[in-house]
């Protein structure tokens, strides 16, 4: 249930700005990605559980199964599933970040 | 001189220090009472102490402090800081100061402190494996690789716990399987392997140091060996806890360690579960499983063993639920704050410390009556940790 709510609150800001995140929902993608993705990925995306999402490991890996891997997570493996939590075209925009190196946190929303 | 004020006069440091707080009188202190808190995204960390329920001081230079972890020298006044990016700092709790540093792996998750207080052992992803250091010097005495199969693969290390007599027990995430590295001569450790099931996530060391108990990521059930008979080898406890159902997403993997055994019964996280699974020592029957309100992380006896305080994985990380131990019934839901990353009783229990990543502070809980007493600024607050850990088996 509180997934659910979470995935709606989540999904809002998309619905109202098509395209491109807004930049409130931007510090919040970005947050998302380096605190808690990081729990896995490590904090400087430099790997952990997971290996490491810098530009330089993700390099020529295609772009749709990386987007397809955040949305969908990657079954008997610890990577989970983020749809609902982002929106399809957050998930685009979070792997074209990583692909050239993803911006710093400036902390959570206000 | 140097080596002259080292050994004679090294008490001057804090005196000098602590003085200058104080005013002219120069005070001495003990350091039961002190503690550090992880400020991860800055690579800092505060000295605190929990009588005062203030912050004493600030460390920087640690590294990259996600998933941090901390343990004590004998004497508790060192901490041993364990950073991802394989550091590890030795910090001198009376002077706030860096007492070592060295950088001893790619990527690392946590470590322990060996029976006698002279190795500290780091548990390594990448390249993955344990390695020990001489508590005192930080000089490697062993590196013990965790390889596996015929291709000289090695694999990521979790649930390293310390056992009495200078060994060490640890599962390999890569590998299913639990080792335990003999360290007593450290020169020669001796390894001994025990396959286990599918993919051990972390993993907890009862207070006694007799039963090590395995989650897994890969199979519905625990990995469980007796230390005290270990030539029976690993068994699954709990099997199909999940009763076959589709597991839930699992957004942060649960923490095993600072385990909660409590009135014979260990409480545990199921994953993929919104539930704390109740497990009776010995028999390892399932006495119970409790409803809660998402994928626990920690979940933490208090000290007394008759509550258990219970944090959660994103997305529902603003949320903490007590469970009383004598009815097993959750007896509080509550929000302590946004980003709840770790919680720490005080020696005695009286109060928990908890910290509140997205909100920049650790607020403090009386166990009793659950009302907060006070609040204390920090940046991004990850692990908190007490010196109180120095004297326990499995911290
Ligand atoms: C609970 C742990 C966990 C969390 C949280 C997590 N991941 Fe992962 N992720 C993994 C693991 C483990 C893998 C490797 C899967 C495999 O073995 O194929 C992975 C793989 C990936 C990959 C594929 C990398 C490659 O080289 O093919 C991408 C991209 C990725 N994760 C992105 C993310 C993003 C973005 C988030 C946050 C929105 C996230 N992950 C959160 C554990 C996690």
């Amino acid at each position: 249930m509180s997934l659910v709510c979470a995935a709606m609150m989540a999904a809002q800001p998309a619905v109202a700005q098509p395209g491109a995140p807004g930049s409130e929902r931007v510090r919040e993608l970005v947050h998302l990605v380096r605190q808690d993705c990081g729990s896995c990925h490590g904090l400087t995306l430099q790997g952990g559980l997971g290996p490491a999402l810098t530009a330089a490991s993700l390099s020529g890996k295609p772009r749709d199964s990386l987007v397809a891997t955040v949305l969908g997570g990657r079954p008997g493996t610890p990577m989970p599933p983020f749809r609902g939590i982002v929106a399809d075209d957050e998930a685009e925009w979070i792997v074209e970040r990583l692909l050239e190196g993803f911006p710093s946190d400036s902390g959570a929303s206000r | 001189m140097l080596q002259f004020f080292v050994k004679y006069m090294w008490w001057i440091v804090p005196l000098v220090l602590l003085s200058a707080c104080a005013g002219p009188q120069p005070v001495l202190r003990g350091t039961g009472d002190l503690g550090v808190v992880i400020e991860r995204a800055t690579g800092q960390m505060q000295v605190i102490e929990t009588s005062g329920r203030k912050s004493l001081a600030q460390v920087s230079g640690l590294g990259d402090l996600s998933h941090a972890s901390v343990v004590f020298s004998r004497d508790s006044r060192y901490a041993y800081v364990f950073g991802r990016d394989g550091g590890l700092t030795k910090v001198d709790l009376l002077t706030a100061s860096i007492a070592g540093r060295v950088v001893q792996a790619g990527n690392a998750i946590g470590g322990a402190i060996s029976q006698d207080g002279r190795l500290v052992v780091a548990q390594n992803y990448e390249p993955g494996g344990i390695k020990a250091f001489d508590a005192d010097t930080l000089e490697l005495v062993a590196d013990v690789p965790a390889d596996f199969g015929s291709e000289g693969k090695r694999s990521k290390v979790v649930g390293l716990a310390d056992l009495p007599g200078n060994r060490f027990v640890y599962a390999l995430f890569d590998a299913n399987e639990i080792r335990v590295t003999d360290l007593s001569d450290p020169r020669h450790p001796k390894t001994e392997r025990y396959p286990a099931g599918k993919q051990p996530y972390d993993a907890l060391v009862t207070p006694d140091g007799r039963y090590y108990i395995a989650g897994l990521f890969g199979e519905d059930g625990l990995s469980l060996l007796d230390l005290w008979q270990p030539e029976l080898g690993v068994r699954t406890i709990l099997p199909g806890y999940g009763r076959g159902e589709q597991a839930l997403p699992v957004y942060k993997m649960p923490h095993l360690r600072g385990w909660a055994v409590a009135g014979g019964r260990a409480y545990l996280p199921a994953i993929g579960r919104h539930e704390v699974l109740v497990v009776e020592l010995g028999s390892w029957k399932e006495v119970t499983r409790i409803p809660v309100k998402s994928q626990p992380v920690f979940v933490m006896a208090r000290p007394d063993g008759r509550e258990v305080w219970v944090n959660f994985a994103f997305p529902d990380n603003g949320w903490m639920q007590v469970i009383d131990t004598f009815t097993n019934r959750t007896v509080n839901t509550f929000q302590p704050g946004r980003a709840i990353l770790h919680l720490e009783f005080t020696p005695r229990g009286e109060a928990v410390w908890i910290s509140a990543r997205d909100d920049n502070k650790v607020a403090i809980y009386d166990t009793r009556s659950h009302q907060k007493l006070a609040e204390l600024p920090a940046a991004s607050p990850s692990g908190i940790f007490f010196t109180s850990r120095a004297f326990r088996t499995g911290f």
